[in-house]
């Protein structure tokens, strides 16, 4: 007999949901970057080690910026995934994103608050904005079962060119020799963190606050109690009498929420020249961040707690591309990277057995059957 | 070991043992088969026979026994060491691509080709061939999606039968499948038997070993308990084995004594999903507190759609449906279960539970919303946890973890077993049944009966929606026999015969409205 107590520790460690998944994405991760050094190594051998250093660590040296450009990315990462979690592909989140910035930006230049609210009452209109625009191709789904791919993928196109139109038009807004905003009064700016050299602001703090604040609804409540069962297996919440047209519309509003505020945050945060802020450009660009929550949400598991981690995570090589252009490289090989990261951590199952196999055979072929076990969903019993 | 002139059996599983953590899933099991015999392999769920076969599958490694085919000694690491030596299986669940023709199914993973190109019709001649030799049915070009559960399998045959597999294992093939086309297998299985064939029959059916099989191998909790001469056997004999205990064929249980109707139902129609006529039509009955009213009929004759009627699942086109006094015609799903209904749906996976949740999850699924789970909104995890695990020990569900194990990993006896835990324990006056025993072993099905018995005991009503004719005659104190939407006769299970609900059923006799009302 093999001794049974080493077993059942390995497994129960193996067997959480939480290791796989982590185990998982780091594999991901590892494929990801090893791919992208062939890549440098193709273009360029001779910095293609600089570069690559760059990549991986050249994060480190800029934390704060590393935190200002994952707030959004963590808002539109949430976004995706909460909405997956109900079965829901929310691919709107670009125009969610935008329509948010929007709402923000107008109570940030035409409302008259207070110092200590104004700020405030501009996160809340951002998130109002993505909201609105979650409740659309939600109600559609619910009341029509229009696909809401199609709906939310024709809603960043209207998000987009209205937003643009809106702010072209709107002198106390826009700067048109400029093609962009004006900055937005102090008043309406987020509070900076005050990290020497980067953007960061009070936006990171509130983006991790309501990622836990997600976690707790999906794993706490009654509601996320409905909305996991939904996504798992929507006949079975029908006949256990969950109401799915209401949590339908509930959810693509909470999600179009988080994009809303990845809008407002990303939009409202200070710039580093003293009495600037952040601008945007109606240059009838579909938002990136909405997309990269797509990638975010995926390497997260769709997890709200995987998904701060994730959104940290794709920033940070995302500022060591932006270095690794110091040695020659185009930005751009950093997408490459991430594409094929969130290539892999699209096989995550696959990736899980194969992890474990490599675990456990190291522990004899005992192990090796319960690998076995997890891989068949029908189960012996 | 006994003496046996090698050259008999086709195939030999000789003192298998395959271990799953903390379950012995076969123990030291033989299992012998000969050349052109049907095999049965009879055990309870959760007795082993699966894992045996995914062993001779080349699924699952056994860690102790070897495998002999014609007397030498083979290693199957994988399915298609399986195939090489002529072993071909007919899964519970088919594997099947739905938006392939029959043929493209057939021919897949073997397709004959030249040079990468598909020669289907050499393919097609081959499959028609077979099709004929065996009476299997099927339109070699219809889309998998299409076609009926019955002639799905018939497909998967196909496949057995297109690789010159001459080794057949069908895992539970008669569970899916109405009377009639269960009649039609066990003849195919017959043919191919005489043909040559050696066939293992996993079931836990008696009736169905009666009739077809030659000898029976017989699994309890993972060990083999003996071989049998079917013919020299009896049920009897068969379910003691199997059971470890003997089984009562027939539900013991006093005459009903009808009270208050709990469930009246005034000419609800339904419409069809698949046509444009209506599914039910113009139905209408009680059903009375203490008694067990079953709705019998072949599968297919608007059953499914009544009950979606009824549980709310789908809208009534007209009529009426009266729960308790309360007009529930309109109600949402979650009224109906507050005013009263408890509901074992037909589709276990489908409706009945969440699979990728854990026990204690699908344990409180009706009653997660109240007062005593949850508060503001939070769900009571203690509360949740203790419910679940009273429920489990009440109601003897077996699972790995108990109330953390998920759903999905348990067998179907057990998933049964927590649905109708769930709905009993829940308030309710009325159960409504829908094939509630389908796919158990009788072990099962004695249980599960007992528990219908003890509802209507216990001064609640309960609708039973059934295909089986035994369960119809053995459980309801009245029968109703629904036919092509309509319910054609009222029959007393006491009075009546197999013969006559047979042809009620068939359609091929029906009360008029006059002489229901007359009784």
């Amino acid at each position: 007999m093999v001794d049974k107590k080493d077993r059942f520790n390995l497994k129960s460690i193996t067997k959480s949901k939480g290791f796989s998944s982590f185990t998982a994405a780091l594999m991901a991760i590892f494929l990801g970057l090893v791919f992208g050094f062939i890549i440098m190594l193709i273009a360029d051998p001779g910095s293609a080690v600089a570069g690559f250093r760059y990549i991986v660590v050249g994060g480190l040296r800029r934390v704060g910026d590393v935190f200002y450009f994952a707030t959004p990315i963590l808002m539109t990462g949430l976004a995706v995934g909460f909405a997956f979690r109900m079965g829901l592909f929310n691919i709107g989140a670009s125009g969610q994103y935008t329509m948010g910035m929007f709402f923000a930006l107008y109570v940030g230049f035409m409302w008259d608050l207070p110092g200590s609210t104004h700020w405030i009452v501009a996160v809340i209109a951002g998130m109002v904005g993505g909201m609105i625009f979650g409740f659309i191709p939600g109600i559609f789904k619910a009341l029509l079962n229009v696909n809401e791919v199609i709906t939310s993928i024709m809603f960043n196109y209207i998000g987009m060119y209205f937003v643009d139109m809106m702010i072209q038009k709107n002198s106390a807004m826009y700067v048109s020799e400029m093609t962009r905003t004006k900055y937005l009064p102090e008043t309406a700016q987020l509070p900076s963190l005050g990290v020497a050299g980067s953007n960061v602001s009070v936006g990171i703090i509130l983006a991790i606050l309501i990622a836990i604040v997600l976690y707790i609804i999906l794993e706490k409540t009654t509601f996320g109690y409905e909305l996991k069962a939904t996504g798992f297996n929507k006949y079975a919440a029908e006949y256990a009498g969950m109401q799915g047209k209401r949590n339908i519309i509930l959810t693509m509003v909470i999600a179009g929420g988080m994009a809303g505020l990845g809008g407002a945050f990303a939009i409202m945060a200070p710039s580093q020249i003293a009495g600037s802020s952040m601008t945007y450009e109606p240059i009838n660009i579909i938002a990136a961040n909405g997309f990269t929550g797509i990638a975010v949400s995926l390497l997260g598991n769709s997890h709200p707690l995987g998904i701060i981690f994730s959104a940290t995570f794709i920033s940070h090589i995302q500022r060591g591309g932006t270095l690794a252009s110091l040695v020659g490289y185009k930005p751009e090989i950093i997408d490459i990277v991430i594409a094929v990261i969130i290539y892999f951590s699209a096989f995550a199952m696959i990736m899980n057995t194969s992890i474990k196999k490599f675990f456990i055979e190291k522990f004899g072929k005992k192990g090796k059957e319960e690998v076995k076990i997890e891989a068949n969903s029908e189960g012996v019993e | 070991m006994e003496e046996v002139k090698v050259e008999n059996y086709i195939i030999e599983m000789l003192n298998i043992t395959k271990e799953f953590p903390g379950i012995k899933a076969n123990d030291d099991i033989t299992l012998r088969l000969k050349k052109g015999e049907i095999h049965a392999l009879l055990g309870e769920n959760g007795a082993g026979k699966s894992t045996l076969m995914s062993v001779l599958f080349g699924l699952y490694q056994a860690e102790k026994g070897k495998i002999r085919k014609d007397g030498k000694e083979v290693k199957i690491n994988n399915p298609n060491d399986a195939n090489a030596l002529g072993i071909g299986m007919v899964h519970q669940h088919f594997k099947l691509v739905e938006i392939f023709t029959v043929l493209e199914n057939i021919i897949l993973g073997v397709e004959p080709n030249n040079m990468g190109f598909l020669k289907k019709e050499e393919a097609r001649k081959k499959v028609v061939d077979l099709s004929e030799k065996y009476g299997l049915r099927v339109n070699p070009d219809a889309l998998i999606e299409d076609i009926s559960v019955g002639m799905q399998q018939r497909v998967e045959i196909l496949k057995m039968l297109y690789r010159d597999n001459d080794i057949l294992i069908f895992d539970e093939p008669t569970a899916v499948l109405t009377p009639q086309e269960i009649k039609e297998l066990l003849q195919i299985m017959k043919d191919m038997a005489e043909e040559g064939k050696s066939i293992l029959f996993i079931t836990h059916k008696l009736n169905e070993i009666m009739e077809v099989a030659d000898r029976c191998t017989v699994l309890r909790k993972g060990k083999g308990i003996g071989t049998v001469n079917v013919g020299e056997s009896s049920k009897e004999e068969l379910s003691k084995m199997m059971v470890g205990r003997d089984i009562s064929f027939t539900v013991d249980k006093e005459i009903s004594k009808p009270e208050d109707v709990v469930l009246s139902i005034k000419n609800m129609t339904v419409p069809s999903k698949l046509h444009s006529n209506n599914a039910v039509k113009n139905v209408s009955f009680d059903v009375r507190a203490g008694e067990i009213v079953c709705l019998a009929g072949i599968d297919g004759n608007g059953q499914t759609e009544f009950v979606h009627g009824l549980t709310g699942l789908e809208k009534v086109s007209s009529g009426e449906i009266t729960l308790c006094g309360k007009d529930i015609t309109k109600a949402s799903i979650r009224q109906r279960s507050v005013v009263g209904m408890s509901h074992i749906p037909e589709d276990r996976h489908k409706y009945g539970l969440v699979l990728d949740y854990t026990l204690e999850q699908n344990m409180v699924l009706q009653r997660y919303w109240q007062p005593k789970f949850q508060n503001k909104g939070f769900i009571k995890f203690d509360e949740v946890r203790k419910y679940a695990t009273d429920l489990i020990d009440k109601f003897d569900v077996r699972s790995g973890r108990g109330p953390l194990t998920i759903a999905r990993s348990m067998s179907g006896g057990n998933q049964q077993k927590a649905i109708i835990a769930r709905e009993i324990d829940k308030e309710h006056e009325l159960l409504v049944a829908v094939q509630p025993t389908r796919g158990l072993d009788v072990g099962a099905i004695e249980y599960i009966h007992k528990q219908l018995v003890k509802r209507r005991d216990a001064g609640k009503a309960v609708l039973l929606i059934s295909l089986e004719l035994d369960e119809v005659m053995n459980v309801s104190d009245r029968i109703l026999v629904i036919y092509e939407g309509e319910i054609v006769g009222e029959l007393d299970p006491k009075v009546t015969d197999l013969q006559e609900l047979g042809l009620y059923m068939s359609g091929a006799k029906r009360d008029t409205e006059k002489e229901r009302e007359n009784g």
